[in-house]
């Protein structure tokens, strides 16, 4: 019988001893955590693309509960801001939501193709040799650099140019840090025209290298009724604050340089 | 003293757990793809099987011989293992949060490494006193740490080389793993061990 009880009474004995010192110390060494940084977690969007300055969603939201500002996500929106500052019991000021804008758009149609190109399909690789395959070396270089960055899927490249589906983008503007021609620009997303160029050449030039450049031939600035729209660098470049989104300067650009992104892909 | 110093440099070369031993493959090829990983690993299982020699070798000398239950061993060694790794977390959380958070999930995956249960059975079965326990499980697991980073440093080479489709992943890794361990059979017989 001892062979028996012996055993079981030492074994059984040693998990409680355990137990008591494990349930103990759980008690004693108890960190508080702060319950509202798994509710933070849940409210952000979880896509980890870095664009509040923190490495992560996780660290973000631990951020947020030790006093950052609940604004800095530009993927969620006001209405993230709106259960955020819920859960977290302070106001904070909705920032306006902006998208991502590629100011070209000489797909390969509409520009000379100078050459073949056959090495990595990355943006910066291409962009390095005579600055791209495309005659015009401020447009798209049309690899996809921008595509493989972005994290919501808005990005899609078709002949040699990207277009940003703007009801998917979420503004991180990952986008922007990636294009070598750094022609990607934020814009709010209430903004409907842009000038789909980023040529700073002489009109001629540009014209010769692209169909659809803008050759700064100050039409539309005069046609603007708010004079939102100036020469900057040889291109008309509207300043979307001040347009009132009214479509004058489309309809008499010669060169359709200029187009309605409202939607647009 | 020369003893102890014998049994520390058996232990890290001659008689390396993963190398010599096979105990511990799980992490081994687990959390060696990259360098840094395996030194958390490897600094977990230092902090984890010198506690646990430390405290396996009082129960087995003083509660199991006694009773003549040394054939409970193994199970008593895993219970104890098991509550030792979560009460050293849970202290480890309140006062040194860093090193928590540096040693992350590696420390809750010791608990049922066969590397740590070997250390302790290893320990009773060539009756250690304390001391040369103590030593023995610190530099068994710096043993094993030193073959895992090691062994690191060779899978992060392999990782830019052309390698056969057929071999590619866990096959190249585990050839890899036996020239590796065939380079430290070379320590066998070192100083008459």
């Amino acid at each position: 019988m001892g062979a028996i009880l012996i055993p079981v009474a030492i074994v059984s004995g040693l998990g409680l001893v355990f137990g008591i010192i494990l349930s103990y110390a759980s008690v004693k060494f108890e960190v508080k955590g702060d319950d509202r940084t798994e509710k933070v977690r849940e409210a952000l969007p979880g896509a980890n693309c870095g664009a509040c300055g923190f490495t992560g969603c996780d660290n973000y939201a631990e951020a947020i509960v030790n006093g950052a500002e609940i604004n800095l996500c530009p993927v969620g929106g006001s209405e993230l801001v709106t259960r955020l500052s819920e859960i977290m019991g302070v106001e904070a000021q909705i920032g306006e939501k902006t998208v991502a804008r590629v100011m070209c758009n000489g797909s390969w149609d509409k520009v000379t193709v100078k050459f073949d190109y056959d090495g990595i399909i990355d943006c910066r690789s291409a962009a390095t040799m005579a600055g791209g395959p495309s005659s015009c070396v401020y447009g798209c270089v049309g690899m996809g650099s921008c595509k493989k960055v972005c994290a919501f899927d808005a990005i899609v490249v078709e002949n040699g140019l990207t277009r940003i589906d703007e009801k998917k983008c979420s503004g991180c503007g990952k986008c922007v840090a990636e294009c070598p021609k750094m022609i990607i620009k934020m814009v709010p997303s209430k903004s409907e025209y842009s000038v789909a160029c980023s040529n700073e050449e002489k009109g001629a030039v540009a014209r010769k290298n692209c169909t659809v450049a803008c050759i700064a031939c100050r039409k539309c600035v005069k046609e603007c009724p708010v004079g939102a729209i100036s020469i900057i660098n040889q291109r008309a470049v509207i300043d979307p604050v001040k347009c009132e989104n009214c479509g004058a300067c489309i309809k008499v650009c010669p060169t359709t340089a200029i187009m309605k992104y409202k939607g647009h892909m | 003293m020369k003893e102890i110093i014998l049994i520390a440099i058996a232990a890290i070369f001659v008689e390396n757990f993963v190398l010599s031993k096979f105990l511990g493959i799980c992490p081994f090829l687990g959390v060696s793809k990259k360098t840094s990983t395996a030194v958390g690993m490897g600094g977990a299982i230092i902090f984890v099987i010198t506690i646990s020699s430390l405290v396996t070798w009082p129960i087995y000398e003083y509660l199991l011989k006694p009773y003549d239950l040394t054939y409970l061993r193994t199970i008593v060694f895993i219970l104890v293992i098991a509550a030792l790794v979560q009460l050293v977390e849970t202290v480890m959380k309140k006062f040194m949060p860093p090193l928590y958070r540096a040693l992350g999930i590696y420390l809750p995956l010791i608990t049922t490494n066969c590397a740590v249960l070997g250390s302790a059975l290893l320990i009773v079965e060539r009756e250690y006193t304390l001391a040369k326990a103590v030593v023995f499980g610190f530099a068994s697991a710096v043993g094993f740490t030193l073959a895992l980073v090691l062994f690191s440093g060779v899978r992060e080479r392999i990782e830019t080389n052309d390698i056969p489709p057929a071999f590619q992943g866990l096959p190249i890794t585990l050839v890899a793993a036996a020239l590796v361990s065939v380079a430290f059979f070379g320590f066998q017989g070192l100083f008459g061990i």
